[in-house]
């Protein structure tokens, strides 16, 4: 182990305070510090998109970037959508305690085996909230960050109107 | 490995003085692809510029929008200004990866990472940018059309950082970019050119054809000068003196000489009178 820096950051509304190396990605971080295992890696190189998690409200490539450089900073990741509905602490699937976005994509078979989905849903949450009625044609635009190989994007397409839907009322 | 984390411009000139080999990153959407095989090559030192409060941001004065060279593509992308005024920055800025990309991309990363596919860049130059460079001595402007020397070799010294750009605001009569690859989001360039028109004077600048990302002079004269052009074919002497285009991964070489030549062929034979 190298030389390490400490950094404070908020995740999913918690401080956090790590002393970390300067080469830890950001996803590594996540999964191996905080045992945030929802965040997903597939390629490891920006483009597969199931990194994705929010930097101060804005989607990101969890892969891409040092661990250090979000220090001070507000992360949002899979497990900070869902709102647990009972002293818990611990959601329950149900669609009280989802977040629209993740009971739409359940409700409209916006997934098969799942892997790529909490980065799908870390994109959609900005997107969602800055466009709360998109053409499809937007839906498809945003979507391409992401790659998906079981769905074939229409039932990803479907939840997303879904939940905008969902969203508005 | 060491990243240095500067909190301000100040610190960040002192660290960039202080050790010159160390790589700059911003965004790291460039740098931080296939990051495992950079840590084995063993690039021990980073100036990490993210934190850089005085890098970000833009703002509009009379005369120009000037630039955070941190400013992110998403930045530009959501002001709405931009896309009214400077349109071929927010055209440009969302052909860049995905939106993941282009909220940690920034403008002078693209700029210094100096890839002769950038996207950022052509359109820069097409509306005549001009950067600010800065050491701890002193603050000096270039414009970005004479910064680049070769490939990734820039007007750079080991002292200066880019800290802002500056993009002249003017009416154009026309303003174009296209950018060619294999597909819509998420796609390497091929092929791209960025043009701009106003009062007569013409710049054209053409990306992945080149080491560098090129403004076309020759083309631009063609054009100034209205010499008849009835096809593709009578832009290839021009082209062939402005870009030298390689095969490699993504395209060949003829490819991108003929794509760039009827891409703008038929894009400007319906403004140009002397284009049938």
């Amino acid at each position: 182990m190298g030389e390490t820096l400490t950094i404070r950051l908020t995740v999913n509304g918690e401080a956090c305070d790590r002393s970390v190396e300067p080469r830890l990605l950001l996803s590594d971080f996540l999964r191996h510090e905080l045992h945030l295992t929802g965040t997903h890696v597939g390629c490891e190189h920006g483009v597969c998109g199931a990194c994705t998690v929010l930097l101060n409200g804005e989607s990101v490539r969890s892969c891409l970037m040092f661990a250090v450089q979000a220090d001070g900073a507000e992360i949002t990741t899979i497990e900070g959508l869902a709102t647990p509905s009972d002293g818990s602490g611990i959601p329950h699937p149900d669609d009280a305690d989802l977040h629209p976005v993740q009971a739409a994509f359940r409700e409209a078979h916006g997934l098969q085996c799942g892997f790529c989905t909490p980065g799908i849903l870390m994109t959609l949450v900005p997107f969602l909230e800055a466009n709360p009625d998109p053409e499809e044609e937007q839906i498809r635009e945003v979507l391409s960050g992401h790659l998906c190989r079981c769905t074939g994007y229409q039932n990803i397409v479907k939840a997303v109107r879904l939940a905008a839907e969902r969203m508005r009322t | 490995m060491t990243v240095f984390l500067p909190r301000d411009l100040d610190e960040a000139l002192e660290l960039r003085d202080r050790h010159p080999g160390a790589t700059a990153v911003a965004g790291g959407t460039d740098l931080c692809v296939l990051w495992p095989e950079r840590v084995a090559a063993r690039r021990d030192e980073w100036l990490d510029l993210s934190g850089v409060a005085e890098l970000r941001g833009h703002e509009w004065t009379d005369g120009a929008l000037i630039l955070g060279a941190g400013t992110t593509y998403w930045d530009v992308i959501r002001d709405r200004r931009a896309g009214e005024e400077l349109p071929l920055l927010v055209e440009a800025a969302r052909q860049v990866g995905a939106v993941q990309i282009q909220t940690r991309g920034t403008w002078g990363g693209n700029i210094v990472n100096a890839s002769p596919a950038a996207d950022g860049v052509p359109v820069l130059m097409a509306y005549d940018a001009v950067l600010e460079l800065r050491s701890r001595s002193e603050t000096v402007e270039l414009p970005l059309a004479d910064f680049y020397l070769g490939y990734k070799e820039m007007r750079l010294a080991p002292d200066q950082l880019l800290t802002r750009i500056h993009v002249p605001r003017r009416t154009y009569d026309l303003q174009w970019f296209e950018k060619v690859g294999s597909r819509s989001a998420q796609a390497i360039t091929k092929v791209g050119v960025a043009v701009t028109r106003r009062d007569g004077e013409w710049r054209v600048v053409a990306n992945s054809v080149a080491p560098t990302v090129r403004r076309c002079r020759s083309l631009e004269s063609l054009l100034a000068e209205g010499l008849p052009v009835s096809g593709p074919a009578d832009l290839m002497g021009a082209l062939e003196s402005d870009v030298t285009p390689i095969d490699d991964i993504r395209s060949t070489a003829e490819y991108r000489l003929e794509v760039l030549a009827r891409l703008l062929y038929w894009r400007l034979r319906d403004v140009c009178p002397s284009i049938t």
